[in-house]
């Protein structure tokens, strides 16, 4: 049975985490979790709720070694626990705070003496080693239908992930601090500051900091070299906040595309290249760039696009099977590619997914709606995060009673700002909307109204 | 909090951070329609963390001082427009 070990780091002593209260060994992290795993209640999956990420990598390896599998949805509503629970029974959530589980199986995290008394007797220290085709995760993804699905990760393809990314961000020789503005259960917080740590000898810092000053205070509680790893939207608040930052060498983002401005102020700032990885839930990681050396990808070792008429699919390397994209993609001679957007009915918000067809179908199902439609202009604001608009047809309804509807039907970052009321849709005579169209009507009664 | 905020000084800042919410975040509402103490989040004005870190940086404008999550209860001073207007009239350096 081939194995891929827990994480690399070459020794005991190496640092793999840091928290407010200094950092944690190699040798402390595996005493933690091992403790953690005899305390366990010994079920087939975790749902791992931590807040803090050194709480989550020790649940995530406790999990690991008693053979569960961690389950990373990407919200938390009364739905979503709804429908794990349906989905997998034996599930138990573990909590470092007073996150609401309603009535699900529980485990609070344990007091940090209650885990480290464990360590005195853990003398010899050995890296486990997990099975390679042990389905350690499995990551939701909001499909097209708007339903969850689950995308199953084997610990061979999440180790071979990490690996890649720290290769193709020129870590493994100098391993970076990594401090970490994204959740660590998202599928690109998860890869880029918990599978990035272990698997490129990395050490990550245990908080999410989330106002320009958190940032600038958790990268200061970290020595160099720092790698801060955040979105279009947080670097851009940070680099307005006008703050001062300490010295950085090397930024990631992603999520969403970069404008070349923002990399190049970025850059400006810190003196630190900016590099923004390609990929999704379903193919992890596929690609990198520095931004401000062009707009085509490089892609992580190992891994392969594909084209079929219009759709690209990415295999080989950490990939699980053959995952078709979402993107418009042109390959170019030298094996790099071109991203040229999303297939029009997909939206991406601040990293979440939906697509129009679902957005649209939940509008149109509010009782008292004639007609309706979402629409993301064209006008979309570099670096920020564009808003949805739509158009509505509800006679004797008003704009706030539909918001209150749509908000019990969807997540609230797809929410239209604004909606407006419309006596009818430009619709075609084949009853379609043509995209011109609606630009128009959201020229007309929505952008002219701006400063 | 150093010294008592005086309740006449977070009256009278309410409409202009009411706003500065509704202009940062393009809210297709008049300010005068956010309720003081009506929640921002959920069943409120339903915003999310996108929001707050906007609402946070036109703050740190307009106000002169950094908003910081280890050192306040975020969840506290973004539960209404009443507790976001106290923190500023506490924290204002301009």
């Amino acid at each position: 049975m081939s194995t891929a070990p827990l994480l690399t780091h070459d020794n005991p002593a190496a640092i793999v985490a840091w928290r407010p209260d200094g950092p944690v060994s190699v040798a402390a992290y595996l005493a933690d979790a091992t403790a953690l795993a005899e305390q366990l209640p010994a079920t087939g999956y975790l749902l791992n709720l931590c807040h803090d990420r050194y709480h989550f990598a020790v649940g995530f390896a406790a999990g690991l070694l008693r053979g569960m599998t961690s389950l990373q949805p990407s919200s938390q509503s009364t739905t979503t626990f709804r429908r794990l629970q349906a989905g997998y029974p034996d599930l138990v959530c573990l909590c470092d705070g007073s996150t609401d589980t309603q009535d699900l199986p529980r485990f609070d995290f344990p007091a940090r003496d209650l885990l480290a008394g464990r360590r005195k007797q853990t003398a010899d220290i050995c890296v486990p080693a997990i099975p390679f085709d042990h389905l350690a995760a499995i990551l939701f993804t909001s499909g097209s239908t708007g339903l969850p699905q689950a995308q199953r990760k084997t610990w061979g393809k999440l180790a071979a992930n990490g690996r890649a990314e720290a290769v193709a961000l020129g870590l493994l020789d100098r391993p970076h601090t990594i401090v970490g503005t994204v959740p660590v259960q998202h599928s690109y917080g998860f890869e880029s500051t918990f599978l990035l740590a272990l698997h490129g000898a990395c050490s990550f810092w245990a908080g999410k900091p989330f106002f320009p000053q958190d940032i600038a205070g958790a990268l200061a509680a970290v020595p160099q070299p720092r790698l801060l790893v955040s979105t279009p939207f947080h670097l851009s608040t940070l680099l307005a906040a006008g703050i001062e930052l300490p010295p950085l060498d090397l930024l990631l983002s992603a999520t969403a595309p970069l404008s070349a401005t923002l990399a190049n102020e970025a850059e400006a700032r810190t003196g630190a290249p900016l590099l923004e990885i390609y990929g999704s839930t379903e193919s992890g990681q596929l690609a990198s760039r520095r931004t401000t050396d062009g707009a085509a990808w490089t892609l992580l070792s190992d891994v392969r696009l594909e084209q079929a008429a219009d759709e690209t699919v990415a295999c080989d390397g950490h990939v699980e099977g053959r995952v078709p994209l979402g993107d418009r993609i042109e390959l170019l001679p030298d094996g790099r590619f071109l991203l040229h957007g999303r297939h029009a009915d997909l939206i991406n918000i601040a990293g979440k997914r939906t697509s129009l067809a679902y957005l649209n179908h939940q509008l149109c199902a509010i009782p008292g709606v004639v007609d309706g439609t979402f629409f993301l202009p064209d006008d979309q604001v570099a670096d920020g995060v564009t808003r949805l608009s739509a158009f509505v047809v509800a006679p004797g309804l008003t704009a706030r009673q539909l918001g209150i509807a749509l908000r019990q039907r969807i997540d609230a970052i797809f929410l239209p700002r604004p909606l407006v009321l419309v006596d009818g849709l430009p619709r075609n005579s084949t009853g379609k909307l043509p995209r011109a169209e609606l630009q128009a009507l959201y020229a007309e009664k929505i952008a002219h109204g701006r400063s | 909090m150093s010294q008592a905020i005086s309740q006449e000084a977070v009256a009278a800042l309410l409409p202009e951070v009411a706003q500065l919410i509704v202009t940062a975040l393009n809210l297709d509402l008049a300010p005068g329609e956010i309720e003081a103490d009506a929640p921002l989040f959920g069943d409120g004005l339903g915003l999310d963390s996108i929001d707050v870190l906007e609402i946070a940086l036109v703050i740190s404008k307009q106000y002169g001082f950094q908003l910081k999550s280890d050192s306040e209860d975020n969840i506290r001073i973004f539960s209404s427009l009443r507790a976001l207007t106290e923190h500023i009239v506490s924290r204002r350096t301009k």
